[in-house]
């Protein structure tokens, strides 16, 4: 497989670029998108591809949403999670449902962009984590790549999906950087998560960027020896309950890492499917480590406590474990 | 294109047109309007026996009242130009030529239904006719449309979408955000107001600072006009201009269509209805009736009774097989109820 060495960032733009040299029906729509076209970094694009819009989140995603319903395929750039509220009228009434109200007489084949921020000093209305709130919506599709190649293998995959598709990044996650595969047909399919490392001793199933605590939070127990396994779920809807619950029933203890806010969340949704389906396998009460339920200081001092990291994981581990 | 003379509706902040005269509606246009307007008279009235027998669940929002303004705007659509709707959804797939009986099996919940029982009253989308959603969440349709103009630009055909919306939604910022998309982009969008005079029970004199919803146009430089709602020839004449700038790449337009619900917001719930007066209803009953207003223009402009008798009949029977077929259709498995979620299921039902 020939590879180029991308980072998560580029990954992005990577698939961009390829869905719409691949199909004329694929535009972007958001704000501050001229630059991709100024800048060359998406090559030189036919201006009725790119929709560089006006701060109106509801009104260009509802357009991206009605575009979608006869016959494009928009990618919308939401650039900060915390927007997409203002959006969330047409992504949840209309994208999500108007398939089904119809009985199926139409698709909806948009994608959602949006990044993540936490310890930049970004308060709490550009540090949201929405994610959970969408996993309550059905007719949605949810994923949150944490590496490069899973970034571009699943947003060409939700690019290429007749369903509308939220794609969750962090930013921290953008600098990141490995080989990925320069096949354009490279996809890594929606609704499969990753186990990132084999381990025996309890499975540590990771949410979004987490996975660059719950690595080397496995690291660190292995000098312990103790042996983690770290699953990716990669995508939230669908969720991919038989991986999570094939790892538990192995190792027969679960922690589950999350950056977003504790109640009714990813973790919380995971904890519960492995109560519910694979009770009888585990050794210790489920463990999630998340982010409290308060709002996201501005200051550093007070931000930096908040979320998980290594330490933590590697705490709720021990604490699962005896 | 047939022209008259005369202008009978106001133009506002600029023209949509420059000609003075618009265009009408030809012989063929006026039966098949008048037989559209007629069967969303007649699909509305045949609801209140279905509901009292108890076959219709929910609450039904009628559109009776506001025919002209449907039918007109729809006359001047092609079949593969998109409409949005609102939850007074039923008149406007009827107006843009859909089939009744689907429509009506939609209402009983059957699995014939338009939208396979999943719908209902205030969501009678009709694809096949170009409706791309009916919103009961007030407005919600107006940026569906906006994406509908977007892509037949990106895909470079003279398709046009127009919008109906309310004189509720005209107080959503989704509309204000949409007409200036359109407008920085010329987006081929018809933006059309059913102003009926009430949000649900609201009067629009209460909750707009200046009444005519058409004038709010200029702030985005988009040309808006005010029609007489009631009469098919002139909504027509309107919306076809629109429709023409559309296509010629010009861009949006806002129409208002002053037009009066005859009902009440809902029939089959609660509404109490000391918001207008009864004599308010009993003149527009009497003197602004689009079906009476229509029929009278019609034989004015030299159709028989004889040629109306007999719309008037075909109607009156393809309602009545309407019903026929919806009560006679079966009932929706409730194994069916993960259908239709999503276009590529992975891992569905949970």
């Amino acid at each position: 497989m020939a590879t180029t060495e991308l980072t998560y960032l580029n990954a992005i733009l990577e698939a961009e670029k390829e869905e719409m040299e691949r199909d004329s029906s694929v535009i972007l729509v958001g704000e501050d998108i001229a630059l991709y076209s100024a800048s060359g970094v998406l090559g030189k694009l036919d201006p009725r591809r790119t929709w560089n819009a006006p701060i109106s989140e509801l009104g260009f995603s509802g357009m991206a949403i009605g575009a979608a319903i006869t016959g494009l395929r928009p990618i919308v750039d939401l650039t900060i999670a915390s927007f997409v509220y203002l959006a969330c009228d047409q992504i949840i009434n209309q994208a999500a449902k108007i398939r089904f109200m119809t009985g199926g007489q139409v698709r909806v084949p948009v994608v959602f962009r949006m990044s993540m921020w936490h310890n930049g000093a970004n308060a709490a209305q550009h540090s949201d984590r929405p994610y959970p709130m969408f996993m309550n919506v059905p007719g949605l599709k949810v994923i949150a790549p944490a590496t490069p190649s899973d970034m571009k293998g699943m947003l060409k995959s939700a690019i290429r999906d007749d369903d509308p598709v939220l794609v969750f990044e962090d930013n921290d996650l953008w600098g990141k950087k490995e080989a990925v595969s320069t096949d354009p047909d490279f996809l890594v399919p929606l609704g499969k998560a990753a186990v990132r490392r084999e381990g025996s001793d309890v499975t540590i199933v990771s949410v979004a960027g987490c996975l660059l605590h719950a690595l080397p939070a496995a690291e660190q127990l292995a000098k312990e020896g103790i042996s983690a396994e770290v699953v990716d779920v990669r995508s939230l809807v669908p969720l991919d309950r038989a991986t999570i619950l094939a790892s538990v029933a192995k190792t027969r203890r679960l922690v589950v890492v999350d950056y977003a806010h504790r109640t009714a969340g990813a973790a919380a949704e995971i904890a519960a499917t492995v109560a519910e389906e694979g009770f009888e396998t585990l050794r210790a009460p489920i463990l999630r480590v998340t982010t409290p339920d308060v709002q996201i200081p501005f200051s550093p001092k007070l931000e930096r406590p908040l979320y998980p990291n290594r330490d933590k994981i590697v705490a709720a581990v021990h604490k699962v474990l005896h | 294109m047939m022209r008259r003379s005369g202008v009978k509706y106001r133009l506002l902040e600029s023209q949509i047109v420059t000609d003075d005269q618009p265009m009408t509606l030809r012989a063929d246009q006026r039966r098949e309007a008048y037989r559209r307007m007629l069967s969303i008279r007649g699909f509305e009235l045949a609801l209140p026996r279905r509901i009292a027998a108890g076959e219709i669940p929910g609450a039904v929002h009628s559109s009776v009242g506001q025919e002209a303004a449907l039918v007109g705007a729809c006359m001047a659509l092609r079949d593969d130009d998109s409409i949005t709707g609102t939850h007074r959804s039923h008149g406007h797939p009827i107006a843009k030529g859909a089939r009744l009986a689907p429509l009506m099996a939609e209402l009983m919940g059957r699995a014939t239904g338009v939208c396979k029982g999943r719908g209902g009253s205030m969501h009678l989308a009709d694809r096949s006719v170009g409706i791309i959603g009916e919103s009961a969440i007030v407005g919600g349709g107006i940026p569906l449309a906006t994406g509908a103009g977007l892509s037949a630009l990106v895909r470079g055909t003279d398709q046009v979408s127009l919008s109906f919306f309310g004189d509720g939604a005209a107080n959503q910022g989704v509309l204000y955000e949409c007409l200036n998309l359109a407008a920085i982009w010329k987006l081929p969008v018809i933006f059309f107001c059913e102003n009926n005079g009430y949000a649900a029970t609201t009067p629009a004199s209460t909750t707009h600072a200046q009444p005519d919803i058409a004038k709010r146009a200029g702030g985005f430089g988009v040309p808006g006009v005010i029609v007489d709602g009631q009469a098919l020839d002139e909504v027509y004449g309107v919306t076809s201009a629109a429709v023409e700038r559309a296509r010629r790449g010009e861009g949006p337009s806002l129409i208002e269509a002053k037009t009066y619900r005859f009902d009440e917001h809902a029939i089959g719930v609660f509404i109490p209805s000391h918001y207008r007066e009864a004599d308010e209803v009993e003149r527009y009953r009497r003197e602004r009736d689009p079906l009476v207003l229509c029929r009278a223009w019609l034989l004015e402009a030299g159709h028989s009774e004889t040629e109306l008798g007999e719309i008037e009949s075909a109607v009156e029977r393809t309602v009545a097989e309407a019903v026929e077929f919806a009560r006679k259709s079966p009932h929706p498995d409730p194994a069916s109820v993960w259908d239709y979620l999503y276009s590529n299921p992975i891992g569905y039902p949970a």
